[in-house]
């Protein structure tokens, strides 16, 4: 993956590019907005990590600069400002997600690639399918091994957004997002809880787990077979 | 500057001066017209009697001769208060009448004339003014009629001089009620200007002097207390905040500190070093967290996030935070209900309510026992439910519980646990920023309601009550003044004293 680093504090770009090494990817770095939006305007990024507080040109106008060309690069904002307003106004300029500042780098990663993989993902199929379980997003439908499992309308939320990012890495912070639409951190870990209730629904009685826990990250759902 | 001078310089004491001209010129004006028009119409009843006179005589004159005429002004110039009269030949040779002198060549211009005369049996003393009227006879006789003005000039004057005193008397009463008001009403300036220079210097705590008229003075004092009120709280809240942020946010950063010098101390594995740094890590999110809530408190509070306040149906939230708590109760043996059949509008921040609200349950989860108590206690019933949130309308109210079975809060402690970072002697083992009750408290307060603690008999019933239609202060801004904070309905509950964390 190739992906275009904003930030104006060096250290923190140079561990972001060197974290992103680790695991694989490719990261330029611009140190100010108007060098990101040239670097944004003609490289081919698969997402664009924008600080929302640069020099020269703050990330929202980057963005909006960037989007007015009709370059729809993902971009993940990163900030300090962290509240749900500031999330809410970052979302309306352009931004595809908000990540405050100070961040987990798992988190930044599992974001970034749920994030590239947008383009072309599978939001249009009305069938998910891994290994051997099977969601069917009209009829909300959900079969593992031809027999049919029961879950709450919230449960089969989460199993979709688990399914629809299948194979990657789904962070806490995401679930709850996205599945419960909060921003707030609710102390205790109620997602565990959440989780483990699905996966005593669709992993219980079959020998291949499906729902692993992906330490200090988050959960992934993946046919563990292939 | 002078007492005086300062006096002078005021608005009320220029306001008065404006309005004294005003009035003195136009008091002036309507008294000079008045006179002006006395006179015109005094003399309009000079001149007529005066015609009607000398028509008279002159058909007296047509009928009888000279002869006829003479006698007739003699007959009338000895009655008393008479016209003045003269008839004279052609060459002024007077024949009869009540005039002894005239001013020279009056006679010869016939008309109306103003002159000056005196009667025949005066000899001597002021002359007299009189209008007067000479009339040529056909004959060559001379007939002058005319009456005195002594009467109309007397009214004049007393009209003219009654004018003259009035407005000396309106600009004397004037000035001094002018200065009198602009005393009284610098005095209450000059008081409110003391305070707010003591206010400035740094003491919070003075107010306005309010005299009680309910005049605008008071009015702007009343809402400029307000403010102080705001700002006294607000200042109180930063200090408040810097001082936990010095007590709660340092003990976990030193213990953050000694860590990392523990591992770098001394010779340890690679698997030592991985526990330390991820113990690290686990203790400053740790931090964040608890600094994320402090900012969030602090927004709250600031009133900066009532741009995002929408309608929403508090059963709703309420449902959905049941649902996301639901598990983990379950997993704690503790049974939760939502109570919340009806849909109950309201409007407000769907994630700040939704937040406070999760920090209630969250609490109740932590502090509750098992349904199976250890003491035996057998619980009346079947199944009661440990832990229920409540949604709720009461009047132009929303009342959001959530009631426990849990310890509860002693009635003594219950004002100090919203307190920010104030985490009960008992709670300091289990995890939490020990913020959950102070961002509660806080975003009921950012809606225009309150939270309030209570006794569930037994456990905690935590109460978040918001006005239906968003803070009152949204709603019309400029009416807001005019009601009286206390008007709104207490919430009917009388089990607890509302606590109104501030």
């Amino acid at each position: 993956m190739r992906l275009l680093i904003v930030e104006d504090d060096h250290d923190a770009a140079d561990y972001l590019v060197k974290a992103l090494r680790e695991v694989g990817h490719v990261a330029d770095v611009a140190h100010d907005g108007e060098e990101g939006l040239s670097l944004g305007l003609d490289g081919d990024y698969d997402v664009l990590i924008v600080d929302r507080m640069l020099p020269r040109r703050d990330g929202l106008s980057l963005i909006g600069a960037l989007r007015a060309k009709k370059i729809e690069t993902p971009v993940l904002i990163l900030s300090a400002l962290g509240q749900v307003d500031d999330r809410i106004k970052g979302l309306r300029a352009g931004g595809d997600d908000y990540l405050p500042k100070p961040y987990s780098f798992s988190e930044l990663l599992a974001r970034v690639e749920v994030l590239s993989r947008r383009r072309g993902g599978r939001a249009e199929e009305t069938v998910y399918r891994v290994a051997d379980l099977e969601l069917d997003r009209l009829s909300h439908n959900v079969m593992r091994g031809g027999s049919e499992i029961m879950l709450q309308p919230r449960e089969f939320r989460l199993l979709e957004y688990l399914m629809k990012h299948a194979g990657q890495v789904v962070t806490r912070t995401m679930l709850l997002e996205n599945v419960w639409d909060y921003h707030f951190d609710p102390q205790t870990n109620v997602i565990d809880v959440h989780i483990s209730r699905l996966r005593s629904k669709i992993d219980k009685g079959y020998a291949q787990p499906l729902l692993h826990t992906v330490r200090g990250a988050g959960y992934m759902i993946r046919d563990g077979a292939r | 500057m002078t007492a005086l001078g300062k006096l002078f310089r005021t608005t009320t004491f220029k306001l008065t001066l404006v309005y004294l001209t005003v009035f003195a010129l136009f008091a002036a004006f309507l008294l000079g017209y008045f006179a002006l028009n006395t006179r015109r119409l005094v003399t309009e009843q000079i001149t007529d009697t005066v015609d009607a006179e000398i028509t008279g005589l002159s058909e007296q004159y047509r009928q009888g001769g000279i002869r006829r005429l003479v006698l007739v002004i003699e007959g009338r110039s000895r009655r008393p208060g008479s016209s003045l009269y003269l008839v004279t030949t052609f060459q002024g040779e007077a024949l009869a009448g009540n005039i002894g002198s005239l001013a020279p060549g009056v006679l010869d211009k016939p008309g109306w004339t103003e002159t000056a005369y005196r009667r025949q049996e005066e000899t001597e003393g002021a002359e007299h003014h009189a209008l007067v009227r000479v009339f040529q006879l056909p004959g060559g006789f001379r007939l002058l009629v005319g009456r005195d003005l002594e009467e109309r000039e007397r009214l004049y004057h007393i009209i003219v001089s009654a004018g003259r005193w009035s407005v000396a008397i309106v600009i004397v009463l004037g000035l001094a009620g002018g200065l009198f008001v602009t005393r009284r009403v610098l005095r209450r300036v000059d008081a409110m200007t003391d305070t707010s220079r003591t206010i400035m210097a740094g003491d919070l705590s003075g107010r306005l002097p309010i005299a009680g008229t309910g005049d605008e003075i008071d009015r702007l004092a009343l809402n400029l207390n307000i403010m102080l009120e705001r700002i006294e709280a607000l200042m109180h809240g930063l200090k408040e905040v810097s001082d936990n942020i010095a007590h709660d946010l340092k003990t976990p950063l030193t213990r953050l500190r000694n860590r990392c010098e523990q591992a770098l101390r001394g010779d340890h594995n690679d698997i030592e070093y991985r526990a330390a740094l991820e113990q690290t890590i686990e203790e400053s999110d740790r931090l964040i967290s608890t600094f994320d809530a402090l900012l969030m408190i602090a927004r709250a509070e600031s009133g900066q996030a009532r741009d995002n306040m929408t309608e929403l149906d508090a059963a709703e939230l309420a449902h959905s935070i049941g649902e996301l708590y639901e598990p983990l109760a379950d997993e704690k043996g503790i049974v939760l209900a939502v109570e919340a059949e009806q849909p109950v509008p309201l409007k407000g921040n769907r994630e700040l309510i939704s937040q406070a609200l999760a920090n209630l349950v969250d609490n109740a989860i932590k502090y509750s026992e098992p349904a199976a108590k250890p003491d035996g206690a057998v619980e009346e019933g079947a199944a009661p439910s440990d832990i229920v949130i409540r949604a709720e309308s009461d009047g132009s109210k929303v009342l959001l519980t959530v009631a426990d079975r849990g310890p509860g809060i002693p009635e003594a402690d219950r004002v100090r646990a919203i307190e920010r970072f104030v985490r009960l002697e008992r709670s300091r083992s289990l995890p939490g920023s020990g913020l959950g009750l102070s961002l509660a408290a806080a975003v009921a307060r950012l809606h225009g309601g309150e939270l309030t603690l209570s006794d569930n008999n037994p456990g905690l019933k935590s109460i978040i009550a918001l006005p239906r239609d968003g803070p009152l202060e949204m709603r019309h801004d400029s009416a807001a003044h005019d009601q009286p904070r206390d008007q709104q309905p207490s919430p009917a509950d009388g089990a607890g004293q509302p606590i109104v964390a501030g």
